[in-house]
Parts: structure tokens; C-alpha cells; sequence
């Protein structure tokens, strides 16, 4: 066997292993295109997660600037990781509602105590119909709503510190 | 205390390896002879890792939620059996049972194995040390399975409840005891490589982990494929998903590992290529588990990926495979490629099994990393799927199975007799299957009518090797060859009747409607609640007619509320003819119901071919373990009918 043919592996080895060290340096993003992006949202009308906050409806999400909808729960560890990053996306100003999954008032309101409340309405969502609807199949999600109440951008999971710039351009597009 | 119990035996094991191989350096070099202190410490180094197994299956039976994993992956209400099984369902406890497994292979390599030179055991236990070090740092730094949760919550988080099924509970260990099998083979490479010895003594050391690694990793992927094919209701066995292809890699690598090393243990030849083979087969279960622990190519919804233990696996592969590879580089030099043998030999079939084996197996890996190297070269986004696999792989495959009629048939080193004369029965049933299909079913592709002109010729000529035999003097391991091969015959007629006779049915029923599908009459008789020990589900009630025959099938829509998330739960009629396969969907909102109904012919073939040749593995082994036995105890050795024959 030549030399050259016996260092094969090894060459080819260090191909794979070059890829994949590329791939854990640039994970693949988690934003899906949504195929309701450019859609209109789903209509719904959820009554309130907690006593003394509104409930929310499609129509509430389209009067007339961007909104940030939040779909979470609190019995959901990430959602947790996620209530931060919310906390400093609505301090720069920026509208967001919230519909909490299966979930009990008692534990929502347990939950916007121990991690803050950025939401203005949160619409209860028993059985998952409207996230299903939405297109979500889990929790965190967000979608960034135009003021006419359309999708403009879906993100799956907690939002990450590195994933405010878009979202914030994302919500500033939408404009 | 269990969970520190299970840590410190942890931390011992790990200690113990790097003993292992330290030891095993200086006694190669010479500095000190340390042969039976490297066997006893890789005894008691699997001993420990059983412990430290032992002692996470403890804390998940009695569900202690102080310990962190045990609260993200159980739940007090969830059924005993899948508390069992929760204790390896997540990557810490999968990663436990991973390095486990290699402790134990390694410490029944240092107890049973006799026949094999002292010093390529010793180096192949200083690389089974070695190994297993990676994996122990890896859990102890990384991914710690006994880190307690202060304070414990309340309740656990439960567990995907696509997992709660019996076939998944037992899936993964299967497939893990596969994988991990083939690193005995590996270190008994780099081991042999090293000193030098590449000769028969080491192919039958080598052979019987190759094939009962093999015979389990072939039970894995078949059960893998009908859980996939049951539990996801999409109708398909099996999608090319990446951590399917994760699975396929290293049986297709050991596929072809079990038929070369069959040559070096009998014939002393394919010395080079079978240490390479061996290599390349552990190296794919590290690429597998390093593809799905890592998370890296699953596409949505992978939320616990953390990158330090991805990079910690792959600075593993990167190390173990390209160690093992410059080993091979730098001494391969030195081997003689053993007796030569003629082209038409059986020699040289196993080369062109190996060959067409080690072709499948680049189109799988190449197609499996492909989008990844295109979104590194070019920014772009792409996925491989069905398509190619299904056209480049498919062919050959049905090429090669084709030509495992004909191995068995040849002689080692020169075939005189006419081969071509007994294979004349075969030829006259693929002969009439062809002819059968194109007037019975014009309409079929040519893939599968090839697949079933293939398996007639197959399923017969892979008896042929038994024929003219007296039965009770033909070794187990013939019997065993021609099950497997005849197995072979039968997944691929599976395969070729559910591509070309599937019948397919989507429509919206109101109940007391009727549809139709193949020659089934079914009718949604209608739509009730049930409930199950942590489910509530919407269920169906099917009747399906096909003459006078009745039969009742209840699909469900199942919901779990710990963590919410809703199933589908296909209804499956098996039936010798084939199976009738149900879904039940979402309601349109104004009174029906979303059904979609299959109608399978003998598509369960599939899967007991994949039993079969498994089984075939299974006696093969039982008779080279019977064979070895005997010839350990001399007094009985001698006997005529004990004569050496390598089938």
C-alpha cells in the first residue's frame, strides 16, 4: 500500500473534523420562516391567565404599531432563561403580549412575580388550539406582528441575548 | 448518598483507566511486565462502572428529585418501567450506559480472552483504557449524571412522551451495546497494529465481538425502524433522518468488518484492510453518538445543545479516530497482505461484498454531511433526503444482495467446480418473478420489481449452501450464514412490496362515513374520550371490512400534560397478508375527523428480515463459542466429525 494512499483516512478525517468544529462554531440558527410570515394572525380571543390582566385577542395585536407576541408557560424551564431578555427587549420601548399554555392562574401569576412582567395582556390558551394555530410547536416562541396584525417573523425558542438585534430590527421593519 | 455512592465509583473507574493505560505504555516499552495488573484493573474498572450504573437506575426508580437529572427527565406518577428506562432516556444517563458498556466490554476482553497473543491483549486493554478515560472525563467535567438539585423540586419534569413506549425503552441500550461493542474490535486493532501481530489468532479474538456487536446493532435498527414506523403515524420505516443514518454507518462499516474479518481468522489474508475496517466501524459509533449527543444536525427545537459538550466529544472523535488512523499509517508498512487467492475465490466475493458495503457506506456518510460541507464552503442551505439516498444507495445495495447468492458457493483461495450450474433454480424464480410482476403489476417502478426479482433469486439461493448436507454435521455457523442471507431475501422483498403496492388514503370522515383503501371497507364508527395512566386521548373507532371479515381499530390522538404535548397513536392490524394502518387526525370543525389510512402488503417482511438475520448472527456466534469450547477441552477434541472446516 503507497504511503500517500495509507494517509488517506487521516486527510479525510481532518476534513470531517474541520466541518464539524464549523458547524459548533456556527450553530444553526433556530429561526424558522414561518409559513405564516406575511399571513394575518389567526383570529382568536383568549380570556385572561391571571386575575386583573387582560385577556388577548387577534384584534388586540392589530392596533396600529408592532408588537412582540410571546407564546410561554410557566411550568417551562427556558421560558424562565427567556423572561430577562424580554424584560430589557421592553425596556427599549417595545409592546409585547404573552399566552400562556396550558397553564394555571395561580402559577402565571407565581411565575410574572419570580421573573417579571413585561406582558400588557395575557390571553390563557387551555388546550393549545391557538398555538397550534399560530403555527408553534413549543414553547418559548415569539412572533414580531406588524400593526395591521400580520406576521412579519417567527423565532422558536428563548430568545437569547444574541437574538435582540433581530428582533429588535425585526419589530422596527414592521413599522 | 446513592448518587455520590454511584460518583465515587465513578471517579475511581476514570482513575483506574488512566491506570490502565499508563501501565499498559510501560509495559510495552518495557520498563516493567504489568500484563496481569492491566487485565485485573480492567476487571475492576468495569465493575465500577456497573456500579456507578447501578446506582443512576437506583436514584430514577425511587424518582429522587434532588438529583438534578432525575428531576428534568422523571416524574413520580410516570409507570415503573419507564422510570427504569428514564435512567438512560437523557444524554447523561445515554453517556453513562455508553462508557459502561466499554468498561465492560473491556474487562470480559482482559477475562476471557485466551487465545490471543499477551502482549496484543495488553495493547489492546491500554487502548480499551484509553477510551473508556475520554468517556469518564467527558461525564465527571461535562455532563455529570449525579449533580444534585438544592433545592429539590416538588415534581419532576417528566419525560417526551414519545418515549413512553416499550419499544424505545429497550431501543437505545440495544443500539448502545452495538456501538460500543464494536470498540473491542477497534482496540484490539490499534492493539494488534501496534505489536505487530495482525495474523488469524487475532481475526477469531476479533470475530465474535464483530458479530454479536453486529447482531445487536442489527436488532436496534430493526426495532428502530418499527418504532419509527408505529410511534410517528407518518406510514414510512424509515425517513434518512441523520441519527437514523448515525445508526446505519457503523452496522453498514460492520457489515462489511464481519465478512473481512471472517478472511483474516480463516485465511490470514485482508490483513491491512480488515484493521482499517475495524477502525472505521468504532470511529462511526463515536461519529453516531458524537451526531446525535451533540445535537448538531437535528434540526428544530434543540434547546439543551451545549456547545462545551459537543466540543468535548468531538476533540474525543478528533483524537481516538486520528490516533487510530496515524497508528494505522505508520504500521500498516510493516504487514504482509497473507496468502494470496484467485479471482474467483471466496476471497475475493468478501472483497467485492467489502467493497460494495464500503460504497453504501460513503454515499451514507457523504449524504449525511453534505448540507453541513456545502453551509461551510457556500453560506448555503440545503437537505439530502430520500431522493438521493434512495437513487444512489438503492442500486447497489440491490447489486450486492444480488451477488451474496453467490459467495457462499465459492471455496477459499480458488473455485473450480460451476458455480454457475447450482445457481441455475435461483435464476429460473427471479426469472418468473420478473416476468410475474411485469404482467401481473406493469404499473410498479423498477426499483422495486428489481427488489423483488432479487429476493426470489435470493431466498433460494441462499439455501443452496445447506443443500447436500447432512444437517446434523453442518456447522452452526453455515446454518447461521445462509438465515442471515436468506433474512436479506426477505427485508427486501418487504421493502419492494410496501414501495410498489402501498395504498394510500387522506380524507375528512364524518362518523358512520365510509372509505375506502385497497381492498378495505372502513367506516368511522365514531369518536370517543379515553384515558390512560398520565393521557387523556381522542379516540376512533374504525370497522374494517373486506368480505364477511370484521375488524375494530382505535386510533388515538393521545395529549400528555407533563410536559404538554400531543401524539398521534396509529392503529396497526397485522394481518399474514399485510397490515392495515390507521391514523387519526384533527377535526375540520364542522363534524369530521382527519383519517389517513394505509393498506401495507407483507410489509412486515421488512422487519422479520431484520430479525432473521439478526437470529442468523446469533447462531453463528453460538457456534463459534460451541466450536472454541470443545477445542478448549482436549479430551473430547479428535473425534472425527470434529473436523476443522471454516464455513
Amino acid at each position: 500500500m503507497s504511503r500517500s494512499l495509507r494517509l488517506l483516512p487521516v486527510v479525510l478525517l481532518a476534513l470531517v473534523i474541520a466541518a464539524l468544529v464549523w458547524r459548533l462554531a456556527h450553530p444553526e440558527d433556530t429561526t424558522i420562516r414561518s409559513r405564516l410570515a406575511g399571513k394575518p394572525v389567526p383570529e382568536f380571543a383568549l380570556p385572561p391567565a391571571v386575575p386583573g390582566k387582560l385577556g388577548l385577542a387577534s384584534a388586540d395585536l392589530a392596533k396600529g404599531g408592532p408588537r412582540l407576541l410571546n407564546v410561554f408557560a410557566s411550568w417551562c424551564v427556558p421560558c424562565i432563561a427567556e423572561a430577562r431578555v424580554l424584560d430589557q427587549i421592553k425596556g427599549k420601548g417595545v409592546a409585547i403580549d404573552a399566552i400562556a399554555i396550558r397553564d394555571r392562574p395561580e402559577d402565571v401569576a407565581a411565575f410574572l412575580a419570580a421573573h417579571g412582567d413585561p406582558f400588557d395582556r395575557i390571553g390563557s390558551d387551555d388546550n393549545s388550539r391557538v398555538q397550534l394555530a399560530l403555527g408553534s410547536a413549543g414553547v418559548p416562541e415569539s412572533f414580531v406582528v406588524d400593526g395591521r396584525g400580520f406576521i412579519r417573523y417567527q423565532h422558536v425558542g428563548p430568545i437569547e441575548p444574541a437574538d435582540v438585534p433581530t428582533i429588535l430590527a425585526q419589530l422596527e421593519e414592521a413599522k | 448518598m446513592i448518587a455520590e455512592a454511584g460518583l465515587a465509583a465513578l471517579w475511581l473507574a476514570a482513575a483506574l483507566s488512566l491506570l490502565q493505560l499508563a501501565l499498559t505504555i510501560g509495559h510495552l516499552r518495557g520498563w516493567f511486565e504489568a500484563a496481569r495488573a492491566v487485565s485485573s484493573i480492567a476487571i475492576v474498572q468495569g465493575a465500577l462502572a456497573l456500579i456507578a450504573m447501578a446506582m443512576l437506575i437506583l436514584v430514577f426508580v425511587r424518582t429522587d428529585l434532588s438529583v438534578a437529572l432525575v428531576a428534568a427527565n422523571s416524574h413520580s406518577a410516570k409507570p415503573f418501567i419507564y422510570k427504569l428506562a428514564g435512567a438512560w432516556g437523557n444524554h447523561e444517563g445515554s453517556m453513562l450506559l455508553w462508557v459502561t458498556v466499554l468498561a465492560l466490554a473491556g474487562a470480559v476482553l482482559a477475562a476471557a480472552s485466551k487465545r490471543l497473543g499477551q502482549r496484543t491483549l495488553v495493547a489492546a486493554l491500554g487502548a480499551q483504557g484509553g477510551l473508556a478515560l475520554g468517556f469518564y472525563a467527558f461525564l465527571l467535567l461535562a455532563s455529570n449524571p449525579f449533580a444534585r438539585l438544592d433545592p429539590a423540586p416538588l415534581e419532576g419534569r417528566g419525560l417526551n412522551p414519545l418515549l413512553q413506549d416499550p419499544g424505545l425503552a429497550f431501543h437505545p441500550p440495544t443500539l448502545y451495546l452495538g456501538y460500543v461493542g464494536l470498540s473491542v474490535a477497534f482496540s484490539l486493532a490499534v492493539g494488534a497494529l501496534l505489536t505487530g501481530d495482525v495474523d488469524r489468532a487475532l481475526g477469531r479474538a476479533m470475530r465474535p465481538w464483530v458479530l454479536g456487536a453486529w447482531v445487536l446493532l442489527t436488532l436496534g435498527i430493526t426495532a428502530g425502524s418499527y418504532w419509527a414506523y408505529y410511534e410517528l403515524g407518518w406510514g414510512g420505516w424509515w425517513f434518512w433522518d441523520p441519527v437514523e443514518n448515525a445508526s446505519l454507518m457503523p452496522w453498514l462499516a460492520a457489515t462489511a468488518l464481519l465478512h473481512s474479518v471472517t478472511v483474516l481468522a480463516s485465511r490470514g489474508a485482508l490483513r491491512a484492510w480488515t484493521m482499517m475496517l475495524a477502525m472505521i466501524a468504532f470511529s462511526m459509533s463515536m461519529v453516531g453518538t458524537f451526531l446525535v449527543r451533540s445535537g448538531i444536525l437535528t434540526s428544530v427545537h434543540s434547546f439543551a445543545v451545549d456547545p462545551t459538550r459537543g466540543t468535548f466529544l468531538l476533540a474525543l472523535l478528533g483524537l481516538y479516530v486520528g490516533a487510530a488512523f496515524a497508528v494505522f499509517a505508520l504500521r500498516t508498512a510493516k504487514l504482509n497482505e497473507g496468502p494470496p487467492f484467485e479471482l474467483v475465490s471466496r476471497e475475493a466475493a468478501l472483497v467485492v461484498n467489502n467493497l460494495l458495503l464500503t460504497v453504501i457506506l460513503g454515499i451514507v456518510f457523504f449524504g449525511t454531511l453534505y448540507p453541513l460541507f456545502v453551509e461551510a464552503a457556500t453560506g448555503d442551505k440545503l437537505s439530502v433526503g430520500p431522493p438521493y439516498f434512495n437513487t444512489v444507495a438503492g442500486p447497489i445495495a440491490l447489486v450486492l444482495a444480488a451477488l451474496v447468492a453467490v459467495g457462499p458457493l465459492l471455496g477459499w483461495r480458488r473455485e473450480k467446480r460451476p458455480v454457475l450450474k447450482r445457481l441455475t433454480v435461483p435464476a429460473l424464480l427471479a426469472a418468473t418473478a420478473l416476468v410475474v410482476s411485469l404482467f401481473a403489476a406493469p404499473q410498479i417502478g423498477w426499483q422495486p420489481r428489481l427488489g423483488l426479482v432479487v429476493a426470489a433469486w435470493l431466498a433460494f439461493a441462499s439455501l443452496i449452501p445447506l443443500s447436500g448436507r447432512n444437517p446434523w454435521r453442518t456447522p452452526l455457523a453455515t446454518w447461521g450464514m445462509a438465515l442471515a442471507h436468506f433474512g436479506v431475501a426477505v427485508a427486501i422483498a418487504g421493502m419492494a412490496t410496501d414501495s410498489a403496492f402501498t395504498q394510500e388514503k387522506l380524507a375528512a370522515a364524518r362518523p358512520g362515513e365510509t372509505l375506502g383503501v385497497g381492498p378495505w371497507l372502513v367506516r368511522l364508527h365514531g369518536i370517543s374520550p379515553a384515558v390512560g395512566p398520565n393521557w387523556t386521548a381522542i379516540e376512533a373507532e374504525l370497522r374494517a371490512t373486506r368480505g364477511d371479515r370484521v375488524r375494530v381499530l382505535r386510533p388515538q390522538t393521545r395529549f400528555f400534560t407533563d410536559p404538554p404535548t400531543e401524539t398521534n397513536e396509529a392503529a396497526i392490524d397485522t394481518m399474514l397478508r399485510g397490515q392495515l394502518y390507521t391514523v387519526l387526525g384533527k377535526p375540520d370543525g364542522q363534524g369530521r375527523w382527519q383519517l389517513r389510512l394505509w393498506w401495507k402488503p407483507f410489509v412486515t417482511l421488512i422487519w422479520l428480515g431484520g430479525v432473521l438475520i439478526a437470529l442468523g448472527g446469533l447462531l453463528a456466534l453460538i457456534g463459534r463459542a460451541w466450536r472454541s469450547w470443545r477445542k478448549e477441552r482436549p479430551s473430547r477434541a479428535g473425534r472425527s466429525w470434529q473436523r476443522e472446516r471454516y464455513a
